[in-house]
């Protein structure tokens, strides 16, 4: 039971069959007994944790109760939690309390979600593998040779593995939907502006964009429900009207409830690179859509392969100047040996960053560096818009466009690490979503020949994540391939 | 593109990260795998393409010129690496 989706849980709680209490619990114990394998947490709380519990039961039973009014969550450690380390998984934030809280970390307390832990990811953000932590690697829970994707993959293993039924993550290139494909669970990023970014700890504030991991697209959808809404404090956080993203998943369904739903399949995504177990489960699912009532159009999105080099200059110059903040000065690490304050600067940053956080760093600061700005960072922005306008394009043909979430399934830990291109290139179907700041999922569609998940993304146009969710979710409701658990984790749990 | 040492030197000043003799071949070597992998963006003629700074075409918020900050001097000063009297105490800058 205590395994099983939010909605489920959900249920439980308001009918008295279980008591948040009893869930945290159970829960608290299953990562003390599974984590020392998948290194999934950084921070856990139990006395914190059922204190909110308590208080989640308390409203339970004044009948105030929201839908995720005493469901445990994790928020990654990237986002600020007041009282909580926040290290985001580096060295120079290795002993950071976090003084306030980010939007959506308030948001979900606010609607009783109850706070289990911190999650591990790879250093500010920046990877694919959660393998640049400087905590260690998170391990993948269907087999722990390999990495469970990342950046936000601390959150992905920590939901496959049952551990929370929810976690929050961020993407900037897919590191929600990267490490939601590896590890076989569902990843929503929404609309840039939706969520909004305060409390975020920046790593490229025009791709940056916090969201739900979670069992089902339904549990994203409430949990979205949540998470989204105005900020001012985020100055991009966008003022529209309130939206029910769980609306069109009540509607009933009869045998064909995508009817009318256009699927775009971009020959762009179907070519060379790509694994034929993945290309194989994605077939699949694409005719799995067809019975469901969708039609399927070939689309084209012209410039989409030059995504990745794009976000190589983007990213990185947004990062070096975001990063800048880590100085020594005011909080975080602080080298204890150096002459003056220039060495104090170069020696804290040399010792409190690792080696990818460092890499990028470089390559923005060299592309913002005088005489390069627009041979680089200019001409990156000016292809950012030939790829936004040729997804716009497509969307005249197509309500949304699918394909795989990332070329393979899991690799094995160490794999990647000495190569930082064969890494980036993990992200190749993920990093337009970001570059455009339209919405897109991941969600399980299959195994490869190692018995590891596959990951199928739905991207959809602005605003469009109502669209994404039912479609996901009646295919949910046609499969059942995001019920499936890691068997060595099931194994552990019944030792 | 092939950067030389000297070009990773400057970079790295200006980044303020200390990168010693060591590290700066591999340092290199990395990065020269990086641009080469950007350098693709390059042949895209881009001729009059309004560049692209954000995801919304939206004009940045103004609010009410009032004071909404109270003042957190302590707390945000808990996590400093070193403080006296309020002040947040870096190496000596004037002799």
């Amino acid at each position: 039971m205590v395994t099983a989706p939010i909605a489920e849980l959900a249920h439980a709680l308001a009918s008295k069959r279980l008591s948040s209490v009893e869930l945290t619990t159970a829960l608290l114990d299953r990562i003390d007994a599974l984590n020392p394998r998948l290194n999934a947490f950084l921070a856990r709380d139990r006395k914190r944790a059922l204190g909110e519990a308590k208080a989640a039961d308390a409203r339970l039973a004044a009948g105030n109760a929201t839908p995720l009014t005493g469901i445990p969550v994790a928020h990654k450690d990237v986002l600020m939690t007041a009282g909580w380390k926040t290290t985001c998984g580096s060295r120079m934030l290795e002993n950071f309390v976090a003084p306030y809280s980010a939007f959506v970390v308030e948001r979900l307390a606010e609607a009783g979600m109850v706070l289990v832990g911190k999650t591990n990811m790879d250093e500010f953000a920046m990877g694919s593998s959660s393998e640049t932590s400087y905590f260690g690697p998170v391990k993948n829970p269907w087999n722990v040779d390999y990495v469970p994707g990342g950046s936000s993959g601390g959150s992905s293993a920590a939901v496959a593995a049952r551990l929370v039924p929810a976690a929050t993550g961020t993407d900037t290139g897919g590191s929600i939907r990267q490490p939601a494909a590896l590890s076989g669970v569902c990843g929503l990023k929404p609309t840039y502006g939706v969520c909004s970014r305060y409390g975020l700890i920046a790593f490229a504030s025009s791709l940056d964009t916090p969201g739900p991991l979670a069992q089902t697209a339904e549990d994203c959808a409430l949990l979205l429900n949540a998470m989204a809404g105005h900020d001012p404090r985020d100055s991009t956080s966008l003022d529209r009207p309130r939206e029910d993203y769980a609306r069109l998943l009540r509607a009933p369904g009869g045998t064909k409830p995508l009817a009318g739903l256009r699927i775009g399949m971009p020959k762009e995504y179907f070519g060379d690179g790509i694994d034929a177990d993945v290309a194989a489960a994605v077939g699949a699912a694409l005719a799995e859509f067809r019975k469901l009532g969708a039609t399927t159009i070939e689309v084209t999105l012209p410039n989409v392969d030059l995504s990745v080099p794009v976000y190589y200059v983007i990213a990185p110059a947004e990062a070096s100047s975001n990063l800048a903040r880590f100085d020594g000065v005011r909080y975080g690490h602080r080298a204890a040996k150096h002459d003056d304050l220039s060495d104090m600067y170069k020696k804290t940053r040399a010792e409190g960053f690792g080696a990818e956080v460092k890499r990028r760093i470089l390559v923005g600061t060299y592309v913002l560096s005088h005489g390069y700005y627009d041979a680089y960072y200019l001409k990156a922005q000016q292809v950012r818009r030939l790829i936004a306008d040729g997804f716009q394009r497509a969307y005249g043909q197509c309500d949304l466009i699918l394909g795989p979430t990332a070329p393979t399934a899991a690799f094995k830990l160490g794999a990647k690490t000495a190569d930082p291109v064969q890494m980036y290139l993990n992200d190749i179907f993920t990093v337009a979503g970001n570059l455009t700041g339209a919405p897109a999922i991941s969600i399980p569609c299959g195994f490869d020949r190692n018995g590891l998940p596959i990951g199928l993304q739905l991207q959809g146009n602005y605003f469009a994540e109502g669209l994404i969710l039912n479609a996901a979710h009646r295919f949910q409701q046609a499969t059942d391939w995001h019920r499936r658990e890691p068997a060595a984790i099931a194994l552990e749990t019944a030792r | 593109m092939a950067l030389y040492s000297e070009d990773i030197q400057r970079i790295a000043h200006l980044a303020r990260i200390e990168i010693t003799a060591d590290e700066v071949v591999d340092v290199r070597t990395k990065l020269d795998s990086i641009f080469d992998l950007i350098e693709r963006m390059r042949a895209v003629d881009t001729n009059g393409i309004v560049p692209m700074s954000h995801a919304q075409e939206v004009t940045l918020p103004l609010r009410e010129d009032v004071v909404t900050e109270t003042n957190r001097r302590e707390l945000y000063q808990s996590v400093a690496p070193a403080v006296q009297d309020g002040l947040y105490l870096v190496p000596k800058v004037i002799e």
